[in-house]
Parts: structure tokens; sequence; C-alpha cells
């Protein structure tokens, strides 16, 4: 398995670039992800996206899946506003989507299926 | 790491037979699967040393078990009709995408190895010796192909590409090739039941926060339950039903119509996933280990029937193997067909004026429908031919007042694929499938044009993922691809429903 290395991170990731052991995720993972690759953020992480990571790893730590998207949208307009509480929203934090983008980041795998 | 940016080809002023580029989808193919997602499936971890010799060994195999086989293998013709019928060759005009020459990747081989001709005057015969570039060749090719057998209508000789296909992969997965995408997703069907891996109790809480968003909605209490026995009917519905849009949407919709028919129902934990991806690998064992969990989740839960959610290849597996892969099925209620498709069901009730619509709900919308092509190709609803593509468009038209079809050739049976069936809805293969999706979208441009259509009606969760990835790349929106049972959500008055006008 490739490494991913950045910014003093070095970590396994596999041809997706997705953690391979979850137990290597840092904040600063998430940080040296969102930095590189064709669907960086540009300016990086803001605390917007780091409500919507936290949530996920949060999710994932008592149900070992990420939420689904129902789930996660509820979750933060409940969190940070009722028009804040939709897809529309997250696509416009993680653009190539939250579940896949934002899981990345999280250090969650990647979700499968036909999704 | 996100794909690189892929561009949509250019719509096509008319729909001509594409000029060849040779090798323009040349590569590497999909992502490999790793050990751990072949070792469940009872595949070689990795490519075997003497690979070659198992292959066509396989192959022969193959080619014992099922006549179909043999015949396609023999009984080409190349009188060409199948060549610009394939959306993958349409979108990329690479040569090998043509039926013909895809299934000639194969048959070149079986020709060396199994015809007298081949053996003695290989060139003479366009036979080939089995070697790593041929290999690498299938993987790739054969993964360019969704399997949606629309070269199969248009061949006089009744080819289906997709069987061959089929076998191509089964041959590379005995030998240790499988593809990561298929075989991850399912190694989670045989470890945690669907091909999200969803767990139990994540499918609990997602179902319990949709019956909240039902009732905020609409003030009626609808139950989305899980685990109950005894029940009239377990439904059996992909997995990407529960987690993402719109196919979630549609889930609420099914939800709705059996709250008002009366029936009970329950979904199951065990088999909380309507899809069988062990078709797309060829496998007929592992097909038979995932329609076996059907089976069992519908005895242990003692139901009467069984009703399939929207998901295209689920019901071909549904309608036309289920039987012979988990049956018989002598325990369910004879009066009902086994199994029974939710538009059915819908449709059903529709025509028994046993459900209330208020088809304004929708006018913010004019529909088409898309026939995915497993349901189009290899099944039917109700009990007349075609019924496959009139009961979904019924069911639309009951709830909506603006529905208008694409194109005569490019729907019904002579529907194009979406560009992301038969496990080609990976990432990896972003360019194939935006490619791929050229004709559909240019069918669909063409209702936009003329009639101001605004969305696409689906049935199965690949054709709603794909279109939701690919709509943006063709100048439309994600939001543009819809449920068939989220317009059946949005138009339903359920008895006590708090409407516009108690307000």
């Amino acid at each position: 398995m490739p490494m991913f290395e950045q910014g003093g991170v070095s970590v396994e990731v596999d041809e997706e670039g997705y953690l391979v052991n979850l137990n290597d995720w840092t904040p600063e993972v998430a940080t040296a992800f969102a930095a590189t690759g064709d669907d960086k953020i540009e300016g990086g992480l803001t605390s917007e996206h780091w409500e919507i990571i936290n949530f996920l790893r949060k999710y994932y730590e008592e149900y070992q899946i990420a939420p689904a998207v129902r789930v996660l949208t509820k979750a933060i307009g409940k969190k940070m506003g009722a028009d804040k509480g939709n897809s529309k929203y997250l696509y416009s934090l993680f653009q190539y989507g939250p579940g896949k983008q934002a899981c990345r980041y999280a250090g969650l795998p990647k979700p499968t299926g036909c999704i | 790491m996100a794909a690189p940016k892929v561009i949509a080809p250019e719509f096509r002023e008319y729909p001509v037979i594409p000029i060849i580029k040779v090798d323009a989808m040349k590569g590497n193919g999909p992502f490999i699967a790793a050990p751990q997602y072949q070792q469940p499936l009872n595949f070689p971890s990795e490519l075997v040393d003497n690979w070659q010799e198992k292959a066509i060994e396989k192959m022969g195999d193959l080619l014992s078990r099922y006549r179909s086989f043999q015949v396609y293998m023999d009984s080409c013709v190349k009188c060409g009709a199948c060549t610009d019928k394939c959306h993958y060759f349409i979108g990329t005009n690479d040569p090998k995408n043509m039926p013909v020459a895809r299934q000639d990747l194969l048959r070149s081989v079986y020709r060396r190895y199994f015809t007298l001709a081949g053996k003695y005057f290989p060139k003479l015969v366009g036979a080939r010796d089995l070697d790593e570039d041929v290999l690498n060749e299938w993987y790739n090719y054969f993964h360019q192909c969704s399997q949606c057998r629309r070269c199969s209508v248009f061949c006089p000789y009744g080819i289906d590409t997709a069987e061959v296909s089929m076998a191509a992969r089964e041959i590379m997965d005995s030998i240790g090739k499988g593809q990561k995408y298929c075989n991850e997703i399912i190694a989670k069907v045989f470890k945690i039941g669907n091909n999200l891996g969803l767990p139990e109790p994540a499918l609990r809480d997602t179902l319990e926060g949709l019956e909240e968003d039902i009732e905020d909605t609409t003030g009626v209490a609808v139950r989305l339950p899980l685990d109950e026995k005894g029940v009239d009917i377990l439904l059996v519905t992909p997995s990407a039903d529960f987690f993402v849009e719109p196919h979630v949407d549609g889930l609420m919709g099914y939800a709705k119509v059996f709250h008002e028919s009366g029936v009970s129902w329950t979904l199951s934990s065990y088999a909380s996933e309507g899809a069988n991806f062990g078709m797309f690998i060829g496998s007929y064992e592992n097909m038979q280990k995932i329609a076996l969990r059907i089976r069992k989740a519908a005895l242990d839960l003692g139901v009467k029937r069984i009703v399939f959610g929207e998901c295209g290849h689920a019901w071909r597996v549904a309608y036309s193997f289920l039987n012979t892969l988990a049956g018989p099925f002598d325990f369910l209620d004879p009066n009902y067909p086994v199994p029974q498709h939710i538009c059915e069901f819908t449709y059903n009730l529709i025509q028994e004026g046993k459900l209330n619509f208020d088809k304004s709900k929708n006018d913010d919308m004019v529909l088409t429908f898309h026939d995915s092509c497993n349901v189009a190709r290899a099944t039917r609803m109700g009990d007349k031919p075609g019924g496959q593509m009139e009961i979904p468009r019924a069911v639309i038209k009951a709830v909506c007042n603006h529905y208008y079809d694409m194109p005569k050739d490019t729907i019904g049976d002579q529907t194009f694929c979406c560009g992301g069936g038969g496990g080609l809805l990976t990432d990896d293969l972003m360019p194939l499938r935006v490619k791929g999706a050229l004709p559909r979208m240019e069918a669909l441009k063409q209702v936009v044009d003329e009639h101001q259509v605004t969305h696409l009606a689906a049935i199965c969760a690949i054709c709603k993922t794909q279109f939701a990835k690919v709509l943006p790349y063709y100048g439309f929106s994600m939001d543009q691809i819809v449920s068939v049972h989220q317009l059946v959500s949005n138009a339903i008055i359920l008895t006590g429903q708090e409407t516009d006008d108690d307000e």
C-alpha cells in the first residue's frame, strides 16, 4: 500500500487515498489530506468542515459506519441551524460528496455500494 | 484522491455511427481486489502461478456448464448489427467497445484452445494464445461492459454480451484477478448483510430517523419496521435506499404505500440488501449464497410475501433466478407473485382505488422515465408482456400531471444504460461512466428541449447514483434524478394527514 506524506504527516493509504489503519488518524492527517490532490479544499479546512468531520468520527465510533445522508443533514441542521441541514450545504463544503470526501478526511473507510 | 478531471463528450447533432479511435480506452482497468476481498468469495488471493492453465480449465468448465456460452462463442457471423448499439462504444469511440469486438476478446482464446481449426491454424481463424497482454486486455475491456444487453436486442443470433462478460470476469476471479469494487462489496454482504456494511444498530437508528421525518412532514406515524416477525411482507431493497438521496426518498414512499394499504411489513437486518453483485461477476455460487440470505430471512421472520424495492439488477435476480437459486418458496402465500416488485404493489393499489393522491404536489416537475436495463430487458412486472415498462410509467402518471417519454429508440427494451451498471459504479471508472452516459443524456436533452422536462425518474439504485454523479458533466444538476416512489411519496395523501387546507 502506498504512503501519504505531506507536511510531517506520514500514513499508509489505499489506492483511493483512504487511511488503511483507522488509528493513524489525527487532526493533522485531515488537514494534510485537505491540502493536496484534485479535491483539495482551497484555503484549508474551516470550522464548518470540522463540524462535519467531527460528527462523522463520533458517529463512526458508535456505529462502525458513516452516517446516512439524512442522519448527517439532520444532525448538522440541529447543530448549525435549519438552513444548513441539507445536502446542498454539505456539497458546498465538500464538492466531491460529503459521503466520500469528508469520510476520507475524517479517516473513515470509503463507503461502498450503489452510492 | 479524486479522479482526474473528466470531460464529457459533446452532444451529437445526429446520432451517427461513431468514428473509431483505436485504443481510446486502453488501460489497466479498475482497481484489483486485495486478498481480503478475494478470500470470502472463495477465489484465490492473487494471480496464481499457473494462471493460463487454470483460466483455460475454467473456460472449459463454463462451456460445459452453460450451453448458452458455447453457442455465443460459436455463432457470431460478424454481421455488425451490434457495433453501434453500445453506449460505451458511442461515448468512447474505442472499437474494442463494440460488442462484437468485446466478445472476440474471449472468442479468440476460445478458438485457440477449444476448436480444431484454432488448435492447428490459429492465424487463419483469428485465434490467440492466452498471454499476459490478453489477460490485461480482458480485465480492462470486460470492465467496460455494464452487462446491459442492449446489443443483444439487435443481434440476429441473440448473442448476449452480458453473459460473455460475466464469464470473462468469472474466469479472472477464478485465477485471482478480481475487481475491488464488486468483490469488496460481496465480502461485506457476507460479513454484515449489505453492500454498504451498514450494521443492524446503524440501520435501526437510520430507520427511526426516517419515521421521525415522515411524522414531522405529514403528522402521521408511518413505521419502517426492522426484524419484525410474523408480518405479511418482507421488503428487500438496495441498501443505498437507507443511505443516499434520492434513493431514501423512494424508501419513504414505499413505507407510506405500505402504511396506507394496511398490510404489515418489515425489513430484515440479515437480508438488508436487494442487490446481488454475484451476477455482475458471473459467479453462480456467490449469487446463490447472497440469494439464500433472502430465503433465510423470509423463513426466520415467518412472512407470507416478498416485495423488492427499486433496484434494477436485484429485480432481474429476483424475477428470473430467485426460485432456481433459493427456492422453492412454497412457504409463501401462493396468491401473490413470488417475489413482487414495489411498483406492482403500488400499481395494484392504484387500480383498486385504495390510494389518494394530490398530483399537484409534483407540479414543480416535468418528468420522464429512464428504463433500467435489467428491468426492461430481463424481467417483467404484472401479468402482461411489457408490464415492466408500463407499470412504472402508470405509477408516475398516477401521481404526476406532467410526463413525457424520451425518444422511442432509447427507452423500453431499447433503453440505453445509465453508464454505471454491471459493477462499474466506482470512482476509478469515472471517465468511462461519464462517456458511457452520452446517449442517455442526449435523449434527455431532447425532451428537455422539446417538452421542458425537468426531472428523470428511475427504479434502480445504480441508475440513480450514476445520474446524480454524471448529470452535472452534461450541464444538468445532480438533483434532477428522482426515485419513482419519491414522486408517490410527494403526492400521496395519508389517512389523517395534515394538508395545506387544514392550516
